[in-house]
């Protein structure tokens, strides 16, 4: 305790329960917050500090994976662009090829279809006259004989060319009997 | 001890204060004159109470820290940034800041709020205002910054840095080296304790002097010297918010001081 009987001089003497108290006091206040609260402060800063300096890179790296995926979006478009012309041109390269041999096969068929046409009317042809060649043939034997049998004791030439003609018909209806 | 010192403690007015104002009795009557007298009374409430608020809180704010803090943890965040960057980090760099931002943190927030017990109604005194607990203060800071210089440096090489000062004439070197001695090793505690100190008495007996003044001129008789009174105790609330500036720039001043001494330790140079 401070005695004013000692003068002034008194309050500069520590009294030393006081300092104890105040050793154990702070030391326990010491032990508390440098032990479980500043270094946890120190903690919480550094992770500030890395969620702050993360986030950044972060956004760095959306950045440029955003940048990659729009490069390759332009250099697919850019092959799909490619692709298209090309698939169109072939396809117009096929359609022509298409027409022409449309074109072709038509001509053709039309050309076959004629040259049936002008087989079947030359057969048809072939045909009525070597009917009307025989027709003919028998009308002139019919005719011939008539005449024949009217002037042939008359006339030696007649019969001569009668004989002829007669034997020239035979011939050629037997051709055409044979070639049947 | 007297008798009228005890009465004083407990709030009879009686003009003017002195020494004797700063006697506080013990709670417990029995133990004084044993080796338990100081150990209970209003000035070791303070200590107690100072402890026992800042543990209390610091535990409680920093209970769930998260990246972004809530007010009560950004509140304790600011109290220990404040001595972290404005005093450790700026005086000895990053890696030592924050080394010893811990300490000095502690050390501000402790004397900050035994002062504050100085303008707190119903306490009035700061334990600091008793010179035990500077003393107590400043011998930890002479220790630390003492064992950090020679754990840093080694023995002889810190008291080169220390006591010797660099470019000065050889002749001269007798004078300046006690000087530097007294200076630097003896003074150092002895100044950061009396500086602290002697604000804190200081403001407890100014502020003693017009409150119980004011007392004093409203018990008398004359009724012009009542009416003065008020005057009296309208001084007592200025100077209140003047100690309020005194105690953060008193608990600032200390932990700079030793912050610097620490940093002192740790350099190359003197």
């Amino acid at each position: 305790m401070i005695h004013a009987a000692e003068g002034g001089a008194a309050i500069l003497f520590p009294i030393w329960q006081e300092m104890l108290v105040g050793a154990i006091a702070f030391g326990l206040l010491c032990f508390v917050l440098i032990k479980f609260v500043f270094p946890r402060m120190e903690k919480t800063f550094e992770a500030r500090v890395d969620a702050i300096e993360g986030g950044i890179e972060r956004a760095e790296r959306a950045q440029e994976e955003a940048n990659q995926t729009l490069e390759e979006y332009r250099r697919k478009l850019a092959t799909a662009q490619e692709e298209a012309a090309a698939i169109r041109d072939e396809a117009r390269a096929t359609a022509e090829a298409g027409k022409e041999e449309i074109l072709v096969s038509a001509r053709e068929e039309a050309n076959r279809i004629i040259a049936a046409g002008h087989a079947q009317a030359e057969a048809s042809r072939q045909q009525l006259i070597r009917e009307l060649r025989s027709e003919v043939g028998n009308l002139a034997v019919d005719l011939a004989g008539k005449i024949i049998g009217q002037r042939l004791a008359g006339d030696a030439d007649t019969t001569a060319t009668v004989d002829q003609f007669l034997a020239e018909i035979a011939d050629e209806t037997a051709e055409t009997s044979g070639a049947r | 001890m007297t008798d009228s010192a005890i009465v004083l403690a407990e709030g009879e007015s009686h003009f003017p204060p002195g020494i004797h104002s700063f006697d506080f009795a013990d709670w417990f009557s029995g133990l004084t004159g044993t080796a338990l007298a100081h150990v209970f009374t209003t000035i070791t409430l303070g200590v107690w109470l100072t402890v026992a608020i800042l543990v209390v809180f610091f535990l409680w704010a920093y209970r769930k820290p998260q990246i972004v803090p809530t007010k009560k943890q950004w509140m304790a965040e600011s109290a220990y940034g404040f001595i972290r960057n404005t005093v450790a980090i700026d005086l000895m760099g990053k890696k030592d800041g924050v080394r010893f931002a811990p300490y000095l943190a502690t050390l501000f927030l402790f004397i900050v709020l035994m002062n504050f017990w100085a303008i707190v109604p119903g306490i009035q005194i700061s334990p600091n205002a008793h010179i035990a607990f500077p003393l107590m203060l400043a011998v930890l800071s002479w220790i630390m910054y003492v064992w950090v210089g020679i754990k840093t440096h080694g023995l002889v090489k810190w008291l080169k840095i220390t006591v010797v000062p660099p470019g000065a004439p050889l002749f001269i070197y007798p004078l300046l080296i006690p000087i530097e001695i007294l200076q630097n090793i003896i003074l150092r505690p002895v100044t950061l304790a009396l500086r602290l100190f002697a604000n804190m008495f200081a403001g407890h007996l100014i502020l003693l002097v017009f409150i119980l003044g004011g007392f004093e001129m409203l018990n008398s008789s004359n009724f012009f010297i009542q009416g003065l009174s008020i005057f009296s105790f309208g001084m007592g609330i200025a100077m209140t918010m003047f100690e309020l500036i005194v105690i953060l720039l008193q608990a600032y001043v200390f932990t700079l001081l030793t912050g610097m001494y620490i940093q002192g330790s740790l350099a190359e140079e003197h």
